[in-house]
């Protein structure tokens, strides 16, 4: 068995002192990081690549992996205790989990967030081991057509992200792809809504964007009265899931692994849209969809399992193919280069030490974080009990920190500053920020695919429905249409998207 | 192990560091080399390449800083705004002369906001399809462009990408308009190259060896004067018949113009230690490229290819009617 003998070299590999060290450094970075608000693991992971010359190359490599699955761990903690999420995998985490941490449930969100992360990122892993060739095939047959279809089929279903009025989700949609349109149009580099600034060529920063409209409006929200700023820290009822907890976050975890595993080997955005997706399914399946938005346990779980599956198989085609899924898989291949490996479709045969050991070294790593992280919750949530006027000013410094070392430009720090202000108005008027979020990441990728398409049809507006998988995409948004505006089950739609406030 | 590599090396850094302090005051704090782009990029691993070494030589930390945006105009421009100390340098890629004419608001002079350093590196670049493109070889690639001009695609990584411009060269030398589709960045383009949605690109060396290599893409000839080692059997496009096209995606360095010529020539001095030190020729030939010779890692060599760059680009630019602003 090929497959037995490589995982024994990688392991054999990864389980050396030497890696293990690095591998467990990788992942402590990557957790904290992925704690402070605003640093993501983009930014430093390019901090750190300096000190990567020093290690050997497998070394080097087993700790960046470390620091960006760590970061995904460690994003969803700041989502949940503070409404503030890192990546934008973490936004969706936001939703349900800061609720639940309102209600004095951040231990109980804060380990199913573990747990499934851990779940999914075994899982993946494995999926990887086993499939990677074989699903790397399936990423190529992803041509702009299949994108652009499946990105619809992305915002149609964005808009059950919202727990409040439909028409409110629906501006906030568009909102987001209004704002994602800001910069330099990729076709023609004509500037668009930059005002003249070159700061704003290259468009809005996410990270920015979403400290904004999460972390900043919330900040501001919960300035308004003592009676809110308190709530988090006066009931902590629960530190860990239970019994009940666990049977439901079971089947979420299972599909949501599903789902972020399927997405996350599509380069650019796949990853991106598994935690939405899996939110999108569990709302919809679930008995009691009143709940989510209001601190449901499978709004956690789901996107949870799927952002961390996403994470791992994002690795599929930078390890078969030598290409970067995203700015962090791009990162990574700079610090190969650098160690003298020029990532390409060989490296599997060429460096099995390398390739294997990565991939024994995610699974050792996720053993690591969630033995770190589950006794780590406890300390978390104590941090909720530091007086808010305390706590606030150390969160605005430590994202302004973050959101200035993405790129070095002020311009983003004015960003996140509006983007507050915009965010606190947004909760004035009961809209939600996640479906402004969705747009805002989908939209771009919307807009380019739909014209590249379209040029490479030579504008035959036919080729989104001749293409068997940009077909399949299409009728399943069909399908979401329909469930959501036909009139016989416009009650159940009801039940799904609204509630009494 | 990783350790005492570690300690070693700080022990060279600091014997140096007390033996060029003596030689002269500057540099004498840490300097900074802004790369306009992201980390991670062709562009940024040839800055850290080079700058670690240099550091070396220099007795002074060289600190690595992406400033990313703008085709690179933003990190110039920084840059260019920059006290003329010496402290504060620039590494920037071809992008350097094209911004010129690509841009026609910039803040910045790029010919005569700088004072050059040296030319650091010239990176090849190949003209590649997918892999089951009809022409067996490069003279009939061209013919086979020109016929079906109408069906053919060309990718490239952005407007004044690399790949851009020698996509803007290939277009001049085929003498037919073929449609180009813009991706946000190389990784992408590559990926549906590989994946057979697009027929054609040129893009450099850095991004293109390991797939031609494993059989993913068809590479057809490089835009190099003579062959290159990592591909014997590749043919120059000279040879193929098109000496037009020929194109190398050049690094300089630069600091802000004013800065004092004892500083310039100290840090030229410094990039021609850098780029004789074989560690570095290793790792560029992995690249598929080579360290600039010292007669070229010069104030001089790099202000004459800037100024000549300038020049051959602003007509290419001008007739393909593409600006980036």
């Amino acid at each position: 068995m090929d497959l037995i003998s490589n995982l024994g070299l990688g392991f054999a590999t990864a389980a050396s002192p030497e890696n293990l060290f690095f591998c467990l450094i990788g992942v402590i970075l990557g957790t904290l990081i992925g704690v402070l608000p605003g640093i993501g693991a983009t930014a430093t992971i390019a901090m750190l690549l300096p000190i990567t010359f020093q290690l050997e190359p497998v070394s080097s490599l087993i700790m960046l992996a470390g620091i960006y699955y760590g970061a995904q761990y460690g994003g969803s903690t700041t989502a949940i205790l503070i409404n503030m999420p890192g990546e934008s995998s973490s936004a969706v985490t936001a939703i349900d989990g800061y609720q639940m941490a309102r209600k004095g449930k951040a231990g109980t969100a804060l380990a199913v967030a573990a747990l499934g992360s851990f779940f999914a990122g075994s899982v993946a892993t494995l999926l990887v081991a086993l499939f990677a060739p074989p699903l790397t095939v399936v990423a190529l047959k992803f041509g702009a057509a299949e994108y652009f279809s499946l990105m619809m089929l992305g915002l149609v279903s964005a808009i059950a992200l919202a727990h409040g009025s439909i028409l409110k989700a629906l501006a906030m949609v568009v909102l987001g792809l209004l704002l994602g349109l800001v910069g330099d149009d990729l076709y023609t580099g004509t500037p668009r809504f930059t005002f003249g600034m070159p700061e704003f060529a290259g468009g809005l920063n996410f990270v920015a964007l979403a400290v904004g409209v999460f972390g900043i409006a919330e900040i501001l929200r919960n300035l308004e009265g003592e009676q809110d700023r308190t709530v988090l820290g006066t009931r902590l009822a629960g530190l860990f899931p239970s019994r009940a907890d666990l049977k439901r976050m079971v089947a979420p975890m299972f599909r949501g692994t599903a789902i972020g595993s399927v997405l996350g080997i599509l380069p650019g955005g796949g990853a991106v849209l598994a935690s939405f997706a899996s939110y999108t399914v569990e709302k919809r399946i679930s008995k009691t969809p009143e709940e989510f938005g209001h601190g449901a346990i499978e709004g956690v779980a789901g996107p949870e399992s799927a952002n961390n599956a996403g994470a791992q198989t994002s690795f599929i085609p930078l390890l078969t193919l030598g290409i970067p899924a995203n700015p962090v898989m791009a990162l990574m291949i700079g610090a190969m280069i650098i160690q003298g490996i020029v990532p390409g479709p060989n490296v599997a045969s060429e460096q099995p030490e390398l390739f294997w050991g990565i991939i024994a070294s995610m699974w050792i790593g996720n053993l690591m974080l969630v033995v770190l992280n589950l006794p780590l919750i406890g300390l978390w949530v104590k941090l909720l009990k530091v007086p808010y006027h305390i706590l606030f000013p150390i969160i605005m410094a430590m994202c302004s920190i973050g959101v200035y070392s993405v790129n070095s430009n002020v311009y983003d720090l004015f960003t996140v500053a509006f983007f507050g202000l915009l965010g606190y108005g947004l909760i004035k008027l009961r809209c939600e920020p996640a479906p402004l979020l969705l747009g805002f990441v989908l939209g771009p990728m919307l807009e380019e695919n739909l014209r590249r398409a379209m040029i490479l049809g030579r504008g035959d507006p036919t080729v989104f429905v001749t293409r068997p998988i940009s077909l399949l995409l299409l009728l399943l948004m069909v399908a979401v249409l329909v469930v959501v505006t036909l009139p016989s089950i416009r009650k159940k739609r009801d039940e799904v998207f609204t509630e009494a406030e | 192990m990783a350790f005492t590599t570690m300690r070693a090396g700080l022990a060279v850094a600091a014997t140096l560091m007390a033996t060029t302090a003596l030689a002269q005051d500057y540099p004498d704090r840490s300097i900074t080399m802004v790369v306009p782009f992201a980390a991670g990029g062709p562009t940024d691993t040839v800055a850290r390449l080079v700058a670690e070494r240099m550091s070396a030589d220099l007795g002074q930390q060289i600190i690595v800083e992406n400033v990313g945006g703008a085709g690179g105009t933003l990190g110039a421009g920084q840059v260019a705004a920059a006290e003329a100390d010496g402290y504060t340098v620039l590494l920037h890629h071809i992008g350097m002369a094209t911004s010129a004419t690509l841009y026609r608001n910039l803040a910045y002079s790029p010919a005569d906001g700088f004072a050059p350093v040296g030319l650091v590196t010239e990176v090849p670049m190949t003209i590649v399809a997918r892999k089951d493109l009809e022409p067996a070889d490069f003279p009939a690639l061209m013919a086979y462009v020109k016929e079906n001009a109408d069906t053919i695609t060309m990718a490239n990584a952005g407007i004044g990408a690399a790949s851009h411009l020698c996509g803007m060269l290939f277009m001049q030398a085929v003498d037919a308009p073929i449609v180009t589709v813009p991706y946000k960045g190389t990784g992408p383009a590559m990926t549906e190259l590989i994946g057979g949605q697009i027929d054609l690109m040129c893009d450099q060396t850095t991004n293109t060896t390991e797939q031609i290599k494993g059989g993913t893409i068809k590479g057809y000839a490089v835009t190099t004067p003579a062959r290159l080692d990592i591909f014997p059997d590749m043919p120059t496009v000279a040879e193929g018949g098109f000496p037009g096209l020929e194109v190398s995606v050049w690094h300089g360095l630069y600091a802000p113009a004013g800065t004092p010529p004892e500083a310039v020539d100290r840090l030229a001095t410094a990039l021609q230690a850098a780029l004789a030190d074989p560690g570095i020729a290793t790792k560029l030939a992995e690249l598929g490229t080579a360290p600039s010779p010292a007669a070229d890692a010069t104030p001089a060599a790099l202000k004459a290819k800037l100024d000549g760059e300038i020049a051959r680009w602003k007509p290419i630019i001008e007739a393909a009617g593409v600006y980036a602003d």
